[in-house]
């Protein structure tokens, strides 16, 4: 390991907490904003997430504990391989992971509303990750190589100008990974939306702080995803990731919440002719 | 670090709201704090739905025999340190109900309150200043949850006696 992947790696674990919360806290603040509300402090998450780290441990089985803890390491580990510009698909790999912990925590109680989220959460995985994948196989035909350091240093134009049907899709499958309304169907950021808390409802205390830590994780592996499509210029990269993380809270804001009856076929329907619209454009342009 | 903690148990509480046989007057009147004209969430405030994850209990309406196990119920999953704030005439002493039948009392017949908010409907305003309160009392119980479990049940045990 050279001297720049300890630091890559260091940043991944420490700097990333810190970006997702205020990342949060931001989000929760423009919410409140386009609610026409004053909003809560910028570092309400990090309060959110000590306090619970103060509260009693309550538990339903030991389970619980194993998952979350499970959960808060794959998604570190996907900022890290992030980080370090590993594999796409074995970052992919990493966070389907992360993904199933959860669900199998909330199965593990006994909890008919655990449970339902757990089914739930379930459906969005399985709409969420065939997209990834298509938008995986889409940069591969583009640049030649899953690996993010080849793409980063063998291509040198931003990859947004040849993949952005792609990166609708992609965006289509952030929103539903990240739990926005419309598709925040397993568990819901928002007060009484979901049948009391989803996915979320068994897991209390130290453990929904770590679940809640390990949000902030993800929030920057799908930022530093997002960044992926527009690697060659850092400001544009930057109003890159400030317009679709704008979107999606916008998205979040105006939109009702739709079953999953509807998100499965849509999201399934919608992405793959985006995606195979824009492999044809791809190969055209290859020829 | 201990005192970051205990900050943030005061920036940070999240309610739930318990229904037990209220009009619906007092009901609205605690949701209307979560509207743009009062948005309690300035104060880090949010309305949770799971008792698990909640600091403090909102109640409203009268205790009585169906639902005061309901109520108890609530009060044991909440993980400590919790509060309890009683809103409206009926919440701290049963109000017009409180000569009917089936009709306990008040909640601190059933648990311990730590602030009581009155009014028939009782104004966001003063329920935003029970929460306040109650939050005072928060920080105090966050203290002493890192003490041994007798200290912890003094303030119940207390309270039994006093009964
Ligand atoms: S205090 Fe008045 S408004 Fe509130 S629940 Fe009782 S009767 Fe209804």
């Amino acid at each position: 390991m050279s001297m720049n992947e300890v630091i890559a790696v260091l940043a991944a674990i420490f700097v990333a907490p810190i970006i997702g919360g205020i990342v949060a806290g931001i989000d929760r603040k423009v919410t409140a904003r386009l609610q026409g509300r004053y909003g809560p402090p910028l570092l309400q998450p990090f309060y959110d997430v000590f306090k619970l780290f103060g509260k009693e441990k309550m538990i339903v089985n030991y389970w619980q504990i194993i998952c979350a803890y499970m959960y808060l390491a794959a998604d570190v580990l996907t900022v890290v391989l992030l980080a370090l510009q590993s594999d796409l698909l074995l970052i992919f790999f990493v966070l389907a992971v992360g993904g199933v912990f959860l669900v199998i925590g909330a199965l593990a109680a006994e909890s008919p509303y655990s449970q339902i989220g757990a089914q739930r959460e379930l459906i969005q995985m399985l709409t969420y990750e065939p997209l990834l994948i298509l938008v995986f196989v889409g940069i591969y035909l583009e640049t030649g190589s899953f690996k993010i350091s080849d793409i980063i240093a063998n291509y040198h134009e931003p990859l947004l100008l040849s993949l952005p049907l792609l990166f609708v899709v992609l965006g289509y499958a952030l929103v539903i990974k990240l739990k926005k309304s419309p598709f925040d169907i397993a568990t819901s950021h928002h007060a009484h939306q979901e049948i009391v808390k989803g996915v979320l409802t068994e897991y209390s205390g130290p453990y929904l702080a770590i679940i809640e830590i390990s949000h902030w994780y993800e929030t920057v592996f799908i930022l530093g995803l997002c960044a992926l499509f527009w690697h060659t210029n850092f400001i544009w990269m930057a109003v890159l990731l400030v317009v679709t993380y704008f979107g999606e809270v916008l998205v979040d804001n105006i939109c009702a919440r739709l079953t999953w009856r509807w998100m499965l076929p849509h999201a399934w329907t919608g992405g793959l002719i985006m995606s195979f619209a824009n492999y044809f454009w791809i190969y055209e342009k290859i020829k | 670090m201990k005192s970051f903690i205990n900050k943030s148990r005061v920036k940070s509480p999240w309610l739930i709201h318990f229904d037990c046989g209220s009009c619906n007057g007092c009901d609205i009147e605690v949701l209307a704090c979560l509207t743009p004209v009062y948005d309690i969430e300035r104060f880090g405030i949010l309305n949770v739905g799971n008792p698990k994850h909640a600091d403090i209990l909102v109640v409203t309406g009268t205790v009585n025999h169906r639902n005061k196990k309901a109520l108890r119920n609530v009060y044991d999953q909440m993980p400590e340190p919790k509060v309890v704030v009683a809103v409206g005439a009926c919440g701290t002493t049963g109000g017009i109900f409180r000569e009917a039948y089936n009709v306990v009392g008040g909640v601190d017949k059933i648990i311990p309150v730590d602030a009581y908010v009155s009014g028939c409907a009782a104004k966001p305003e003063s329920i935003i200043d029970g929460v306040i309160i109650a939050l005072g009392k928060l920080a105090e119980k966050g203290k002493k949850v890192d003490q041994g479990i007798f200290e912890r049940l003094e303030n119940t045990q207390n309270f039994i006696k006093n009964r």
